[in-house]
């Protein structure tokens, strides 16, 4: 609480009964304005917490191959470099769509959060196909432990993508609608903190899933 | 941190649509383009070098090359978590950094305390055993040359 926001509101309780003489004063402590922020980053620390056991499953049982393929047979670096392309410009035209936002600008925010969604679709759809080429190659979930985690670690990230999605179109037709209201500004910081980390939690995934494991 | 920070003032005398006034206590929450800008092109590098280094077989070692990796990894993550996510030791009075100080305290010890519990159990099983049992960790000295 800054000195001048306690003293707007005290001179408003003072100037709500002006003549009888007594002061109000807040007890507790006045509680910042976006709790909601706070809280939601409390969250995503909570999901890091699954993906950080999701990752210690892969570490533990990721060169289990039961005699079937391995991370160097089926990986496609290049189709791993392409995805994470799309989920950093994804990461940078949310970015964008904040900034817009900031400057209060409701046209070019949906735009940009259009391309993010894009992008993110891209990403998804890049991910689905390596998927179904895997399990068309026989590497299904059940092979082997390795492809088991893989695929708990991977499409645990690929679930979150997906609910960012959902979240985003939600959010634009939100934004759409009702314009950049308070609430809209609340949800979309939200849905920021939400997308970056995932690119955070990408970042993980392609080095110690996709890059360590072709060696 | 706050985009719109109403005090409870503000809204006794009702908030209209206009935002410009709106103070970013715990410094800039929104970044600004430069912030963006660096942050992207500081990923680009930190991305492009990695997949360089694995693509292209520039270490011989397999062993070295995780390690690098994995430096290059934790760089990055530092980029976004200052460049995208505005992390800064003042943000909502030092909770979001103090739950994720705590959150990295948790992981390191989930990872760490995992990767040595499963390698002593790899490195003690008999080798019949271990055969079928297999528990053969990822991270581990001798077998992360395979």
């Amino acid at each position: 609480m800054t000195a001048t926001t306690f003293e707007a509101a005290h001179k408003d309780a003072a100037l709500e009964k002006p003549d009888d003489g007594r002061v109000f004063f807040l007890k507790t402590e006045h509680h910042p304005e976006n709790g909601t922020l706070l809280g939601f980053w409390i969250y995503l620390m909570s999901d890091c917490l699954i993906f950080a056991v999701l990752f210690a499953c892969y570490g533990v049982l990721g060169r289990n191959y039961a005699a079937g393929p391995s991370g160097k047979d089926l990986f496609d670096l290049g189709l791993v470099a392409l995805n994470t392309t799309f989920l950093l410009f994804s990461s940078i035209t949310y970015g964008f769509a904040m900034l817009e936002m900031a400057k209060n600008r409701v046209g070019t925010t949906l735009f940009w959060l259009g391309v993010t969604g894009v992008f993110g679709a891209a990403f998804l759809g890049v991910e689905l196909y390596e998927f179904h080429h895997l399990i068309h190659e026989g590497a299904t979930p059940q092979r082997s432990a390795f492809l088991s985690s893989f695929f708990a670690l991977v499409g645990t990230h690929g679930l979150h993508v997906t609910f960012g999605m959902i979240w985003l179109v939600t959010l634009m037709f939100q934004v759409a609608q009702r314009g950049l209201i308070p609430e809209n500004r609340r949800r979309l910081l939200c849905l920021s903190m939400f997308w970056h980390f995932l690119d955070v939690v990408w970042i993980g995934v392609f080095t110690f899933v996709y890059l360590m494991g072709t060696l | 941190m706050a985009t719109h920070a109403e005090t409870p003032a503000h809204d006794a005398h009702g908030h209209g649509h206009g935002h410009d006034d709106h103070h970013h206590e715990g410094g800039g929450h929104h970044g600004t383009m430069r912030d963006y800008v660096t942050g992207f092109i500081l990923s680009a590098i930190l991305t492009a070098i990695p997949f360089w280094l694995i693509m292209g077989d520039v270490f011989r070692s397999p062993t070295t090359a995780a390690v690098v990796v994995l430096l290059f990894a934790v760089a990055q993550i530092f980029v976004h978590m200052i460049y995208f996510l505005h992390m800064s030791p003042k943000s909502e009075g030092g909770w979001t950094m103090l739950a994720m100080i705590f959150t990295v305290v948790l992981v390191v010890i989930t990872l760490a305390g995992s990767f040595w519990v499963m390698f002593h159990l790899h490195a003690n099983m008999t080798p019949g055993l271990h055969e079928m049992n297999g528990t053969t960790p990822l991270v581990q000295p001798e077998n992360g040359a395979r």
